[in-house]
Formats: structure tokens, C-alpha cells, sequence
């Protein structure tokens, strides 16, 4: 029977260290599986936070070799044979135990985006939208919030930047507010001073580690730039705007 | 972990200038990166200092298009008559060599300089910033793109200049089909209308096209005028997908086409034509 050395780090807040530990692994299995045989068979407390088990529920998220990842959708065989796998916790947010943080910062930004307010309903009552007014928003709907872009963003990551930027999950957020057909609400003053899109430098890693394959930086992030572009530094756009008038089209 | 100047922290994470618990090759995208952009970045750089052999009738290097002036005689100059002032003027110093390319041609490095996916590309190949994903950046104050690197936000205009250019690049490549007032094709010719068709794929990639021409719209099923905007958009949308290949292979093939006429104007090498 083949076997797979882990290294996983075991601590809390103050203090922790890696523990090494070998596994019987079959064909298929992925890390979130090595790590419950981990529990199953040596540490029993091994703390890790996990629920669906199918790249959904965004709990699983850990840093994989390095790189933050679901464990869940990780395969094994993703590494040579005899490769040992070290994970981790997220490097972004406080550590609680073992592989689980304390990411509620995350939904405490969610808090300070201002809900989606829709115009008045059609003279039937109902609201209306084509389904090309709604595609770009449902690829932002994809997110399952498992905070692998705000681990890996360098804004958060290494420069902790926290009380500047939101990070790219909340940039999504805003993209998916601010194209909404039906939104009224005006978020580009806030988005360019209070959540800090000038701080993203768009190197991507955000959309290279996403599990749901969402476009965040060119289809959310270049976007909402380019809206607080046609607000603050286009003196075109402005000018235009002063003579025509302008309205959220 | 990678760099020797690492820490280690709480959750076993390093920091320091390129540390990293990555065990893949990281940095082979890196040292890629970095070196085309100082191969092709630096070529186009030594010819446009140059000044010389930009022309070989009736093909004109991308480097020096569209000529605003040109030195009077040297070897490959382009002619007097396709300048659009004529000669430089007697108060150009002496200190700088004649070149067509400072002129016009400068706004396509302007364009790749602002360029969404090059920033991405710089920042990473030359600021470490970071390197890589979940690699340790260079130890350097961070400020994003609040403070000096406002200027980027300057891209649509920049874009704007290349739509410019792009319309003589396109006449150059059709004129290239013309010596002597007859018709006919040489590599050339083709080598002239690759160049033009990917930067015409690269610029109508562009971040900032894509949101100017649709993007910006909250409602694609508005009016006549959105539903057009949109068609363009996805269109747009297709090239932008596909933004960092045009950006490669556009800048490779730019600098081909100036290495081509050089070659040709030189006689290191005969075009094979119709004429």
C-alpha cells in the first residue's frame, strides 16, 4: 500500500510548529482526505475546518505547498510521488488553531458595501432584466467565499493593508452591485476611497487561485477601476458629463 | 523556502524578499517574464536609437511609422517625401541621433507601458511585487496605484494614440502592396499585415476599449445604441480573454518586422516579391 508524508502545522495564536506524519493513500484521494486520516489515525485534534467536501462550501481553504488552495479539490496525485505535502493555514487572517483562521474580518468588510437598490418596479410590478444585462453579474455569483483571492493578495497578505483595501472578494462584490441593471445605488466614490481599489496593482493572483474560476481581476477588478477612472481622472469623461449630463445608464 | 533571509511566523508562513513555501518552479514565469520584456523591449530600444535602416521600399519598419520627420541621407532613412514635416529641423541636437521613432511610434510603448496585462507583467518581473503568487516581495514601501503610479489611470488616452497609430500601421501594410505605383506582394507585404492585424487583436483587447465601448453600461438591452455597444463589447471580450497572447506575440512580431526591413534595407537578405 502506498503511503504520503504530511507536514502540517499544528499551534495557535502564539505559538505552533510542523508535525510530520505518514498516511496509507489510495488512488483519488485528495488532501483534506490525508488530513482526516491524519485525525482518524494519529491527532484526533487535529483542528480543520471543512463541510461539502466538493469545492462548494469554500471551507476547506489551506495553504498546499505553498499555495493557497481548497483542500478538498486538491488531488494528491497534483504532486510527485514521495513529495512531502506541507499545509498550512491561511496566512492572511488571525490564526484560531492548526489549518483553521478566524476569517470574519471578511464578512465585517461585506457589511460596509451597500445592498443592491433596486429602481421601482415595472408598471406590472414585476422587474425585468435580459439575460445578457444579468451574465456578468451571475459569473461574480459563482464566488463560494472560501478567501483563497484575499490569502493570496499581497495588498492583505504582505503588506497588510486591511484598513485600505477590501480585497478581491469584496471588489467582486461591488463589480456585481455596481453592473446590476436594476441597481440604482451609486458605490465609485466609496469603491476608490473607503475600499481602496487604487491599492490592488492587478498582478492576478487573485484570479489565478480561484476554485470557481472567476474572472476577478479582469472581468471585476479592471472594470471598477476603469469606472473610477471615469469618475476622478478623466477630464473627457467628466467634461462630457458636465454638458450632457450622466446618469448610472 | 527560498530566500535565506526568511522568517518564519505563526503558522509556519515565511517572509522576506522571494521566500515562499512553493515547491513548483515558480520562478520560471518569472525569469520568462522578465526576460522577453528586456529582449523585445530592448531591441525595439537599440533601433529606435538607431535611426537607420527603417525603410526598403516599399515597406516601412513599424518602428519609425508614421515618420513625422527624417534625417535628409543615411543608409535606409526613410524618403523625404513619406515624412510628413520633411527633414529634421536644423534645431534638433546633435547629441540625439534623427530618429522617426521618438515621435509618433512612442505611443505604443506608452500603450504596453500603461497596459493592464503588462503592469501586471513589470510589477512582478521587475518590482517584485510580489514575484509571484505567495512569494515574499521586494522590501520596498507599498502604495498600489494611489500615489506615483496615478498615471496609469492615463491608459484610455494612451489608448486613444494607438488607435491612431493603428490606422497607419494598416496603411503601411496596404501601401506595402504599391512600389512604384504597381501592384503587386512581397513577404514583405505579409510580414506588414500580420504586424497590423495582431496589434489590431492586441488593441481591441484593451482593458480600457472593452469598458469604453460596453463595459461601462449597467444595461446591454436598453436601446438600438446598447444592444450595438454590446455586440461590440463581446467581441471585445473575446480579444481581451486573450490579451496577454496578443501582447506577446504583437511585440514579438513588431519587433520581427522592423528586424525584416532592417535586414532588407541592409541587402543581408533579398524580399521575394511579384514586382
Amino acid at each position: 500500500m502506498a503511503t504520503r508524508t504530511f507536514k502540517v502545522w499544528r499551534g495557535d495564536k502564539d505559538s505552533g510548529e510542523f508535525k510530520e506524519y505518514t498516511v496509507e493513500v489510495q488512488p483519488g484521494m485528495v488532501v483534506l482526505d490525508g488530513i482526516h486520516r491524519i485525525q482518524a489515525e494519529h491527532s484526533s485534534d487535529l483542528a480543520v475546518r471543512w463541510n461539502c467536501k466538493a469545492g462548494k462550501c469554500g471551507s476547506c481553504s489551506m495553504e498546499i505547498n505553498g499555495k493557497p488552495r481548497l483542500g478538498c479539490m486538491t488531488r494528491l496525485n497534483t504532486f510527485a510521488p514521495g513529495e512531502t505535502i506541507t499545509v498550512q493555514p491561511l496566512k492572511t487572517f488571525p490564526l484560531i488553531k492548526d489549518l483553521v483562521t478566524d476569517v470574519s474580518w471578511n464578512f465585517e468588510q461585506n457589511k460596509r458595501i451597500p445592498p443592491l437598490k433596486p429602481r421601482a418596479r415595472d408598471a406590472d410590478g414585476n422587474y425585468r432584466m435580459m439575460q445578457e444585462d444579468v451574465d456578468r453579474v451571475q459569473e461574480f455569483r459563482k464566488c463560494i467565499e472560501c478567501f483563497l483571492c484575499q490569502d493570496v493578495c499581497h495588498v492583505l497578505r504582505d503588506h497588510k493593508k486591511h484598513d485600505h483595501f477590501v480585497g478581491p472578494r469584496f471588489m467582486i462584490r461591488l463589480a456585481q452591485l455596481e453592473m446590476h441593471p436594476l441597481d440604482t445605488a451609486d458605490r465609485v466614490p466609496q469603491m476608490r476611497k473607503e475600499f481602496g481599489s487604487g491599492w490592488c496593482n492587478i498582478t492576478r493572483c487573485c484570479t489565478e487561485v480561484c476554485p470557481e474560476h472567476i474572472q476577478i481581476t479582469d472581468n471585476g477588478i479592471i472594470p471598477m477601476k476603469e469606472r473610477v477612472v471615469d469618475r476622478y481622472y478623466d477630464p473627457i469623461a467628466w467634461f462630457m458629463k458636465k454638458v450632457f449630463g450622466g446618469s448610472k445608464a | 523556502m527560498n530566500s535565506s533571509a526568511a522568517t518564519s511566523s505563526v503558522g509556519g508562513h515565511v517572509s522576506g524578499f522571494a521566500a515562499t513555501r512553493r515547491s513548483d518552479g515558480w520562478w520560471h514565469g518569472w525569469a520568462l517574464t522578465a526576460g522577453g520584456l528586456i529582449l523585445f523591449f530592448g531591441y525595439l530600444t537599440v533601433r529606435a536609437m538607431t535611426g537607420q535602416y527603417y525603410w526598403a521600399d516599399p515597406y516601412i519598419s513599424p518602428v519609425a511609422s508614421p515618420p513625422l520627420f527624417t534625417p535628409v541621407s543615411g543608409p535606409g532613412v526613410v524618403p523625404l517625401h513619406h515624412a510628413w514635416f520633411g527633414a529634421f529641423p536644423k534645431f534638433w541636437p546633435r547629441f540625439l541621433p534623427q530618429s522617426p521613432a521618438f515621435f509618433i511610434p512612442g505611443l505604443a510603448i506608452a500603450f504596453r507601458a500603461t497596459c493592464y496585462y503588462y503592469r501586471k507583467a513589470y510589477y512582478r518581473a521587475f518590482a517584485a511585487s510580489p514575484p509571484a503568487c505567495a512569494v515574499g516581495g521586494a522590501p520596498l514601501k507599498y502604495r498600489g496605484e494611489t500615489a506615483l503610479l496615478l498615471f496609469q489611470n492615463l491608459h484610455r488616452y494612451v489608448l486613444y494614440g494607438a488607435l491612431f497609430l493603428l490606422v497607419f500601421l494598416w496603411y503601411d501594410a496596404f501601401a506595402a502592396f504599391f512600389r512604384h505605383g504597381k501592384f503587386g506582394i512581397g513577404v514583405g507585404t505579409l510580414v506588414l499585415i500580420i504586424n497590423a492585424t495582431l496589434l489590431s487583436g492586441y488593441t481591441f483587447g484593451c482593458h480600457s476599449w472593452r469598458h469604453l465601448i460596453g463595459g461601462k453600461l449597467n444595461c446591454f438591452s436598453c436601446d438600438g445604441a446598447s444592444k450595438t455597444r454590446y455586440k461590440i463589447w463581446k467581441k471585445s471580450t473575446w480579444l481581451n480573454e486573450r490579451h496577454m497572447l496578443f501582447a506577446w506575440l504583437s511585440l514579438f512580431w513588431v519587433a520581427f518586422t522592423d528586424f525584416y526591413v532592417m535586414m532588407v534595407s541592409r541587402g543581408a537578405i533579398t524580399d521575394l516579391h511579384t514586382w
